[in-house]
């Protein structure tokens, strides 16, 4: 579904991504883990086409889309939850989620989104940012499953919310990967990552350092908690 | 004092629709248009030279200046401003500013630098008894235009879905992108609107104020000011700042005559030490 191959990406002189090549298949949860400036969000940014300045392709259903501006895109499918989550504070919660255009075969109707997200109806009116961490990170993610995403690009959707809240998320994640929805995850929540995906990209200063599975993240937890200096 | 306070709404009135206009490009194209009040004198010249050259009546120029400063603003936007996507800032201060000083100076070389006299249109020469004191028809009327127009561009930005699309873009520019929104193809249209709101302000004042070719420059300072005191990119804020700062100068004239110049700068100050992202803006960076 989603292939990269070969990119690079720079920050002015300075390299944040070295020859990344990964591949997110259909109806997969795959995660990005990695140290803090390892690249991982320069990685997601690269893949929306928001950082200027990188080579490489990107492959989303077997076209190159590494050419297209941010919103085209958006449009053939992927859906962003930045890591500040990205909920606009002079939009309403509804209106937050209106606001993409519907962009897959499947764009969900307001009212299964509040069937999802009931807290996001009692809240519908309010200005974005007055909804608590959580209640952002759950309309970040129910924003794009309403454009009908066919791949959510999630940046640290856990990082700083409550268990309970991270339980919340696991849940929707596998919930929306049931109904064939693919995702590539930014996660340092090791245990968190290997509860909810199939696969594991180990991101080191800009490069692929392992790819890993399920049981091995397991069976390797502490060590990679220990070297992502958690 | 009530009379002054009605004269401090008036001057914001000036503010208001100026600011409406520099905060939606600022904050959609990160662009702070220095040739904003350039506008704003042309929409003064303009309503000076059609009734000079072919009697074209107040009422008429009110409709036709801002409209003909929307679509100039649209082509200005298209052949340069756009070319300041991506740049260094300062390529954005040397644009705007030259064109500022560029089109001043056409008007210098036309009509000089005196101020033109423009008469007050004769239906609105008359004073109007407002209770308390009686005060001229005309500044009544501009700020009933200004409230009417604020009005009217805040129903189209809290109602409509253009109006969302424009909130959304012009608090986050490139995440509003990555929502599948073609930011660019709406930057046209709506900086075209902010030089319309400009030339609106500019017609308004010819009646009121001097028509000079620096009218512009010597307003668009405070404006600036009044932008930051109400939040970089906050829309609501820019207009309720520009009333504010017209109220408390205009009281600040009566009571202390020598502030009343420096006021909203340090109004600035001190609202920038208290909220340093401004009354109505969030100090969360443009991620």
């Amino acid at each position: 579904m989603l292939r990269i191959d070969g990119l690079s990406a720079w920050y002015g002189e300075a390299q944040a991504l070295r020859d990344v090549s990964l591949e997110v298949g259909k109806g997969e949860i795959v995660t990005l883990v990695g140290r803090n400036g390892a690249g991982k969000t320069t990685l997601l940014r690269c893949v929306m086409g928001l950082h200027t300045g990188a080579e490489g392709a990107v492959e989303f259903l077997g076209t190159d889309i590494s050419g297209l501006a941010p919103h085209r895109r958006a449009r053939r499918g992927l859906g962003y939850v930045p890591d500040d989550r990205g909920v606009y504070a002079n939009l309403s919660v509804e209106e937050n989620l209106m606001l993409p255009p519907a962009a897959g075969p499947d764009p969900w109707p307001l009212e299964r989104v509040y069937e999802t997200f009931p807290r996001l109806r009692e809240r519908r009116r309010s200005p974005g940012t007055k909804l608590s961490g959580g209640e952002q990170q759950m309309l970040a993610l129910a924003r794009v499953l309403r454009m009908g995403a066919r791949i959510l690009l999630c940046d640290e959707p856990t990082e700083g919310l409550s268990p309970l809240i991270v339980q919340q998320i696991g849940a929707i994640l596998r919930e929306v990967k049931a109904q064939g929805v693919t995702v590539l995850l930014i996660e340092q929540n090791v245990h968190f990552a290997a509860t909810v995906a199939d696969r594991h990209y180990l991101l080191a200063e800009g490069r692929i350092a392992e790819s890993m599975d399920n049981a091995e993240v397991k069976a390797r937890e502490h060590e990679l908690l220990d070297y992502l200096g958690i | 004092m009530l009379e002054q306070a009605f004269n401090g709404l008036v001057g914001g009135a000036f503010y208001a629709l100026l600011a409406l206009g520099l905060a939606v490009i600022f904050g959609m194209l990160g662009v702070v248009n220095f040739a904003h009040g350039a506008f704003y004198m042309l929409g003064a010249f303009g309503a000076y030279m059609l009734l000079t050259d072919w009697g074209v009546s107040f009422w008429v120029a009110l409709g036709v200046v801002p409209v003909g400063l929307g679509l100039i603003g649209v082509v200005v936007e298209r052949l340069l401003i756009r070319r300041l996507a991506g740049l260094d800032p300062l390529y954005n201060f040397l644009l705007t500013f030259g064109l500022a000083l560029i089109l001043q100076d056409l008007m210098k070389r036309e009509y000089g630098a005196q101020s033109q006299p423009y008469p007050r249109p004769s239906a609105l020469s008359g004073t109007v008894d407002l209770g308390l004191f009686s005060y001229p028809a005309y500044q009544v009327f501009v700020l009933g235009v200004a409230i009417v127009t604020c009005l009217a561009v805040w129903y189209v930005l809290s109602r409509t879905r253009a109006g969302m699309v424009v909130r959304a873009a012009t608090e986050r520019p490139e995440l509003t992108r990555a929502l599948g929104i073609d930011v660019g193809r709406w930057v046209t249209p709506v900086f075209g609107v902010g030089i319309a709101l400009a030339g609106l302000a500019g017609v308004l004042a010819a009646p009121m104020r001097a028509v000079n070719p620096l009218m512009g420059s010597d307003l668009i300072i405070a404006v600036f000011a009044v932008v930051v005191i109400g939040g970089l990119g906050s829309i609501f804020g820019s207009v309720a700042a520009g009333f504010a700062v017209g109220l408390f100068t205009a009281l600040a004239n009566l009571y202390v005559p020598a502030l009343s110049q420096t006021l909203v700068f340090i109004l600035m100050v001190a609202v920038l030490l208290w909220r340093p992202a401004g009354l109505f803006g969030r100090e969360e960076g443009i991620a």
